[in-house]
C-alpha cells in the first residue's frame, strides 16, 4: 500500500506515510479525528452506565466548584440561626452548624480547594510515575532501570501516611496545591511499576520491533507507539490516584493535622466530631453532609475509572466508530485481519 | 529455597530503612528556620527561662540526637549510629521519657488491631473475589461487586465513624473508644479478654475495610484463571466444586495479587494513625497524633521510623511465605 516516490526511499518517510496512506481533505481528516476521539468514546460512554454516572457526578462537583462558588455566598459566622435543622428553609437547605454557617455553602466553598489538591496530587504522582515507568521500561536491564526500580521499591514500602504526616507537621502547608503535591509523593510507585511492565510488553510487540529495525528515532517510537498505548492506564490510574488523594487529604484535615485555613470537608468533619456530633442529633447534618460529599466524589471517580477501562478498549472503540466503512482506515482493517 | 532472592529482599528492606532514617534527619534540617530556631520555642515552653544558644543546642542534642552545632556529616553520623547501634530515638519533649520506651508500650496494641485488620480484609477480599468470579454475571456477583465498589469509595475512617454511630452509640454493642473497659483487671480472665476484643473489633473492622480494596482485582484475576484449560479439565474430571474453587482457582489467582497484598501491608499499618484517633485507641498511631499536636518532634520522627521498621518486617515475613506459595520463585525472578 505504499508507493515509493523514487528508487531510493527513506524508511522514515515510509513510516510516516504508513500512518496516512492516501492524502485526504482536511475536512475528512477532521471528521475522522472527531469520529475516533469524540463521537465513538461518547457513544461507548453512553452505553457504559458507569462512565456516564461517574462523569455526571464529577461534572456536578466541578459545577459546584466553579458556578456554585459564584452563586452561593461565602458563609460567615452568624449568617443564620445556630444549628438549624435541614430541609426547612431555602436559605440553608442542609441546615447550619454551631456557628450559624449554612452547611451547603461550606460544602460548596470547600470544593475548589479539593479540586486544586486533587489536580496537583494527580499531576505530580501520575506524571512522575509515567516518567519513571517509561524510562525504566526503555532502559530495561541497564543500570538506570535497576536504580529507578530500587527507588520505586523503597518508596513503595515506606509507610506513606506517617511520612506525609511528618512532612505536613513540619511545613504546615496552607496552599491546596502544595498539599496536593505532598500527598502525591507516596502515590506514584505503584503506577510506575505498572507503566514499566506495560512498556516492556509493548516493546515486545512486533510493530514496535519493526519500527526499531527501520531505524525510527526513539522519540517517535515513544510518541507514536508507546504513549498512546499507555494513556488508558494513566487515565484509569489518574482517577484512582485522585480518590486516594481525597481520602488522605480529608483524613489529614479530619485529624486536624493540616492547618485550617479554608473550608474543607475534613475540617467540617473535624469540628463536628470534636463537638460530639455523633451523640447530638441536631449536629449530625454537619457531620454527615461532608461524608456524603466525599463518598459521592470518590464513587464517581471509581465508576469513571472502571468506565474508562472499557472506553479505552480499542476493539470496543473500533466497533463504535463509523470510520472503517469509507475505507479511509486501511490500517485498521489490515491490522485487524493481520492480528487474527 | 533461594537464599539469593531472600538476601536481595533483605537488602532492599535495610536500604529502605536507611532512606527513611536519612529523610527524617533531613526533615530536622529542613525545618523552617533550621532545627535550632524551629525547636527553640517548643523547648523553652517546656523548660522555661534561658535563651542561651549553647544550652539550647545541648538540649536539642539531648532530645533529638541531632546537634546543630556540629558539621552536617558528623551530625548525620551521630544520628544514624544512635538509631541503629543504640536503638536510641531521642527523648520526648513533653513526656520526658525515652521515645523508644513510649513507643514500645504502644506497639502491641497497634499490632493487635493491625494484624486482625489485615487478616480480616485480605481473607475477605480473596474469598469475595473468588466467589464473585466463580458465579460471574449472576445476581450474587453484581450485588457483591457493587457493594465492594461502594465500600471502596468510603474512606476507612468514615467507615469507622459510621460503625461507631450505629454499633456503639445507637446500639450499645461495642464501646465507642479506648482499648479496655475501666476497672477490669489485666490478666487471663474472660472479662478482660472479652473487653479487649470488644474494644479492638471496630478499629480492626474499619482498617480491614481498607484492605478489601483488592477484592475487585482478585475477581479480575480469578475470571482470567477460570478461562484456563486446567479448570475445565478439573470440572470434566468431576472434582468437587469447593476443591476447584479453592485449590485450582483460589491458589492460582492469588499469586499475581501477592505483591499487591504485600505492598498493602504498609498502607494498613499506617492507617492506624487516623483510625486510632477516631476510636481514641491508645496505640502507636495515637501517639504519633499526639506528637503532631504538641510539636513533639523526637517522638514524631521516632514513630515514623518505627512504623517503617514494622512495615518492613511484616513485608519481609510475607516475602518468606511467598517462596512457599509460588514454586516458580526458586527458578528465578520475573
Amino acid at each position: 500500500m505504499s508507493e515509493a516516490h523514487s528508487d531510493t526511499f527513506d524508511l522514515k518517510d515510509l513510516y510516516d506515510e504508513d500512518i496516512d496512506p492516501d492524502p485526504e481533505s482536511r475536512a475528512d481528516r477532521a471528521k475522522r479525528f472527531l469520529e475516533m476521539n469524540v463521537v465513538a468514546p461518547a457513544r461507548i460512554a453512553a452505553d457504559d452506565w458507569r462512565a456516564l454516572v461517574g462523569g455526571a457526578i464529577l461534572a456536578f462537583f466541578l459545577l459546584m466548584g466553579t458556578v456554585g462558588v459564584w452563586l452561593v455566598e461565602r458563609p460567615t459566622s452568624g449568617d443564620a440561626p445556630v444549628l438549624a435543622a435541614p430541609f426547612e428553609s431555602l436559605a440553608y437547605p442542609l441546615g447550619t452548624d454551631v456557628f450559624g454557617q449554612p452547611i451547603h455553602a461550606q460544602l460548596i466553598h470547600a470544593t475548589p480547594g479539593m479540586f486544586k489538591m486533587i489536580f496537583a496530587g494527580a499531576v505530580v504522582s501520575v506524571g512522575f510515575a509515567a516518567l519513571v515507568g517509561v524510562v525504566a521500561g526503555f532502559e530495561h536491564g541497564t543500570r538506570i532501570d535497576s536504580f529507578l526500580m530500587t527507588v520505586t521499591d523503597v518508596v513503595i514500602t515506606i509507610p506513606g501516611l506517617p511520612l506525609i504526616i511528618v512532612i505536613t507537621a513540619i511545613f504546615q502547608p496552607e496552599n491546596p496545591y502544595i498539599v496536593g503535591v505532598f500527598l502525591g509523593i507516596d502515590n506514584w510507585p505503584g503506577l510506575a511499576r505498572t507503566v514499566r511492565s506495560q512498556v516492556l510488553s509493548i516493546r515486545e510487540e512486533s510493530y514496535v520491533e519493526a519500527s526499531e529495525i527501520m531505524g525510527i528515532p526513539l522519540s517517535s517510537i515513544l510518541r507514536r507507539d508507546i504513549l498512546s498505548q499507555l494513556m488508558p492506564y494513566v487515565m484509569i490510574n489518574g482517577a484512582l490516584t485522585s480518590r486516594r488523594i481525597i481520602f488522605e487529604s480529608v483524613g489529614l484535615y479530619f485529624l486536624g493535622i493540616l492547618p485550617f485555613t479554608t473550608f474543607n470537608w475534613g475540617v467540617m468533619m473535624n469540628l463536628a466530631y470534636e463537638g460530639n456530633a455523633l451523640t447530638r442529633p441536631d449536629m449530625l447534618p454537619w457531620m454527615v453532609a461532608p461524608m456524603v460529599c466525599i463518598f459521592l466524589l470518590s464513587f464517581g471517580l471509581v465508576l469513571l475509572s472502571q468506565g474508562l477501562d472499557s472506553l479505552f478498549n480499542v476493539r470496543l472503540r473500533a466497533r463504535h466508530a463509523n470510520t472503517s466503512k469509507k475505507g479511509t482506515s486501511k490500517n485498521n482493517q489490515s491490522q485487524a485481519t493481520g492480528g487474527d | 529455597m533461594t537464599p539469593k532472592y531472600l538476601l536481595k529482599r533483605l537488602g532492599q528492606a535495610i536500604l529502605t530503612f536507611f532512606v527513611t532514617m536519612t529523610v527524617s534527619f533531613l526533615l530536622y534540617q529542613a525545618m523552617p528556620g533550621g532545627p535550632t530556631e524551629a525547636m527553640r520555642s517548643v523547648i523553652l515552653s517546656q523548660s522555661g527561662g534561658s535563651v542561651d544558644i549553647d544550652r539550647l543546642n545541648r538540649m536539642i542534642q539531648l532530645y533529638t540526637n541531632v546537634n546543630p552545632d556540629q558539621p552536617m556529616h558528623v551530625q548525620y553520623f551521630n544520628y544514624a549510629s544512635d538509631v541503629i547501634l543504640r536503638q536510641d530515638l531521642g527523648t520526648s519533649f513533653f513526656k520526658n521519657e525515652e521515645v523508644t520506651t513510649l513507643i514500645m508500650q504502644r506497639i502491641p496494641w497497634s499490632m493487635f488491631i493491625s494484624v486482625y485488620a489485615l487478616a480480616l480484609g485480605y481473607s475477605l477480599s480473596i474469598f469475595l473475589g473468588v466467589m464473585t468470579a466463580y458465579r460471574e454475571k449472576s445476581r450474587f456477583d453484581s450485588t457483591v461487586s457493587s457493594l465492594i465498589i461502594g465500600l471502596n469509595s468510603i474512606p476507612y475512617y468514615i467507615v469507622g465513624v459510621v460503625l461507631i454511630y450505629f454499633l456503639a452509640i445507637q446500639n450499645n454493642y461495642f464501646p465507642t473508644g479506648g482499648r479496655i473497659g475501666s476497672g477490669i483487671a489485666a490478666g487471663y480472665n474472660p472479662e478482660f479478654m472479652l473487653s479487649l476484643v470488644q474494644h479492638a473489633a471496630l478499629p480492626a473492622i474499619s482498617m480491614g475495610a481498607l484492605a478489601t480494596s483488592g477484592a475487585l482485582a482478585m475477581r479480575g484475576n480469578a475470571v482470567r484463571v477460570l478461562g484456563e484449560d486446567y479448570i475445565r479439565v478439573a470440572q470434566l474430571r468431576g472434582l468437587r466444586e469447593t476443591r476447584i474453587a479453592t485449590q485450582y482457582l483460589g491458589h492460582n489467582s492469588i499469586l499475581p495479587m501477592y505483591t499487591q497484598f504485600m505492598i498493602g501491608i504498609a498502607g494498613v499499618f499506617s492507617s492506624a494513625v487516623i483510625v486510632e484517633e477516631v476510636f481514641a485507641y491508645p496505640g502507636m498511631g495515637l501517639l504519633m497524633f499526639e506528637a503532631v499536636k504538641t510539636q513533639d518532634y523526637p517522638l514524631l520522627m521516632g514513630t515514623l521510623l518505627v512504623f517503617t521498621a514494622i512495615s518492613l518486617t511484616a513485608i519481609f515475613i510475607a516475602d518468606l511465605t511467598y517462596t512457599l506459595i509460588d514454586p516458580r520463585i526458586s527458578v528465578g525472578e520475573e
